[in-house]
């Protein structure tokens, strides 16, 4: 059992390295309005996070992360540069896995505003990694960027481009739709049939609810359309999947992102940013010859990340990474009248503790 | 002493009593036809307890009951890793009705999930909130719908009268328990081809071994050869 005031005194030794390195302490409520996040995320929060509420709140949510409010508060600012740093417990519900523990802390730094995008990562990625007191741990990293410039960049509607985007978090579905879109499984019966008619709304039964004739015709016209453009190429199919099942050092990776850029152009700049942060990384002293690169690294976490993503893991079999973090430009921008390049990451005291008593054990 | 959980009113207990009773063991209401105790006949050792069916799951969970009969949706919806946590001893074959999603027939657009998904996408951008599903079955749906890979829609809650929704205007399209589909089209609504959530029926559930005693254990040996399973 992790003694909890070795969590509580690593806590606050990582909040006080924070500090030194400029940041200002943020705190916020641990019961914050759950508008936001429901929003933002959907259902999925409420498999993950505790929701409660009273009649005149409504639907409150317990603290999952103090990443939103952050953003929140840093956006009602004046803007510029600024770094923070928090430390407190989060709640996420672990329904498949009672195991692991529903309220632990969080220590988190952030840079908001920073205009240097690869030294900004770099920055807060060797402070974390400085934190973690020279733990046996394998890095993680991946590029939700790489990813979506990907898929921006294939020749292909913007609607189907828009279609992947809008599931890269959704591995399942997103594959359903590069199949479909790529001509390797067959257009479904019924929509086949619905298409071959000439006014589908003739013999339409009449409609009830919210969602109108308009938009059901609009989505007709964008079936047609859909249906008169061309599959997306094999070759296009081929890179973009050479991207998702990446798996090397991260230089190696480069190399190889290097040689599709040849046929993608599109993750070109992409790239060129991931080149420019593994020379800041290595700049801080990290050997990024150690560092694991993964084309789908954090597909599967939240939509939150839009760029750099990293996580710390203690041996190969512990799925919970010890530290996680990454770029979320596009969440200031939901959350704010602008977007803000934003990057942070958090530490998880209470399993950097129990590693430590069991390697002194 | 085995305790066996049952519904305590309608149809649900009609069946159950006659299923056991088909098979040797004879089940009955106590006293009054308004008093929840009951008798067992044709094995000893078994109690039989009865409950809102929509209890059975948790009473089973908390180990108060051994046995217990209800809806396979009920304890796929009320217990989290349910297959964990209880164990199915046979289907039943009645109360059979399948957790389904449906849409407006006026939906001509919309028959799979990945019309669903797209007309979700469409309406969250016009109307500005979520595609709004109205169902009781939170985490079966929810579940599903993670699995399935849908986005852009809320779960609303409807504990009855479901299939009114729509029409009212509270949700865009349902998720809930059919068995012939004639309420939902009543309603106008219809059911998309490739949603099928859980098929369910009456389902004899019993807790894990592990935490039974020796009598318990021959009881249930006795009873599993009694009811021909």
């Amino acid at each position: 059992m992790t003694d909890p005031r070795a969590v509580t005194a690593y806590a606050e030794q990582v909040l006080r390295r924070f500090e030194d390195a400029g940041a200002d302490r943020f705190d916020t409520d641990t019961l914050l309005p759950a508008d936001i996040l429901l929003d933002l995320y959907g259902e999925e929060i409420r498999a993950r996070s505790y929701l409660t509420g009273d009649a005149a709140r409504g639907e409150l949510v317990l603290r999952p992360d103090f990443t939103v409010p952050l953003v929140q508060a840093h956006m009602a600012r004046a803007g510029g540069e600024a770094r923070y740093t928090y430390a407190g417990p989060v709640y996420r519900k672990q329904d498949s896995d009672p195991d692991r523990a529903a309220e632990f802390v969080q220590v988190g730094f952030e840079i908001m505003g920073a205009r240097e995008p690869a030294e900004a990562e770099a920055e807060v990625f060797a402070l974390l990694r400085a934190a973690l007191d020279g733990l046996d741990l394998r890095a993680a990293t991946g590029d939700i960027g790489v990813l979506r410039a990907a898929v921006t960049g294939l020749r292909t509607s913007r609607a189907r481009q828009d279609a992947l985007l809008r599931h890269l978090w959704r591995p399942r579905r997103f594959r359903a739709l590069l199949d479909r879109f790529g001509g390797r499984t067959p257009v479904p019966p019924t929509r086949a049939a619905l298409l071959a008619q000439t006014d589908p709304l003739a013999q339409a039964p009449v409609l009830s609810g919210k969602r109108t004739l308009a938009e059901i015709e609009a989505r007709i016209a964008a079936l047609r359309a859909d249906a008169a453009t061309p599959p997306i190429s094999g070759e296009e199919i081929m890179l973009l999947d050479t991207i998702l099942s990446l798996r090397a050092s991260a230089p190696e990776a480069l190399g190889r992102l290097r040689d599709i850029a040849v046929d993608l152009p599109a993750i070109g700049e992409a790239v060129t940013r991931m080149a420019a942060r593994l020379d800041a990384l290595d700049a801080r002293g990290i050997d990024v010859d150690a560092l694991d690169f993964e084309g789908s690294y954090g597909r599967t976490s939240l939509e939150y990340y839009d760029g750099f993503v990293f996580g710390f893991y203690a041996g190969s079999g512990d799925p919970q990474p010890v530290a996680t973090g990454g770029r979320y430009d596009a969440l200031t921008a939901r959350l704010g009248d602008r977007a803000v390049p934003a990057v942070g990451g958090v530490i998880r005291p209470d399993l950097v503790v129990a590693l430590k008593e069991a390697a002194t054990c | 002493m085995l305790k066996l959980g049952v519904p305590s009113k309608g149809r649900l207990m009609d069946k159950t009593f006659d299923w056991f009773g088909k098979r040797g063991v004879t089940l009955r209401k106590a006293g009054a036809d308004r008093e929840y105790s009951g008798t067992v006949e044709g094995i000893d050792g078994v109690e039989l307890v009865l409950l809102s069916a929509g209890e059975i799951p948790r009473e089973l969970a908390a180990g108060r009951i051994q046995l217990g009969v209800t809806g396979s949706d009920l304890v796929r919806e009320k217990l989290s890793r349910w297959d964990s946590r209880v164990r199915q001893v046979t289907g039943m074959g009645f109360g059979g009705a399948d957790l389904i999603i449906a849409v407006p027939q006026g939906w001509v657009d919309v028959d799979t999930l990945d019309d669903l998904d797209a007309a979700a996408a469409a309406f969250r951008d016009t109307h500005g909130h979520r595609m709004r599903i109205a169902t009781k079955y939170h985490r079966l749906v929810r579940e599903f719908l993670a699995r399935e890979g849908v986005a852009d829609y809320a779960l609303v809650d409807s504990q009855g009268a479901t299939e009114g929704t729509v029409r009212n205007e509270t949700a865009e399209a349902i998720a809930d328990i059919t068995s012939t589909g004639e309420t939902l089209r009543a309603n106008g609504l219809k059911i998309l081809s490739d949603a099928l959530i859980h098929a369910s029926q009456a389902t004899l559930f019993r807790t894990p071994r592990r935490g039974w005693t020796n009598d318990q254990r021959d009881t249930f040996k006795r009873l599993e050869e009694r009811l021909g399973l």
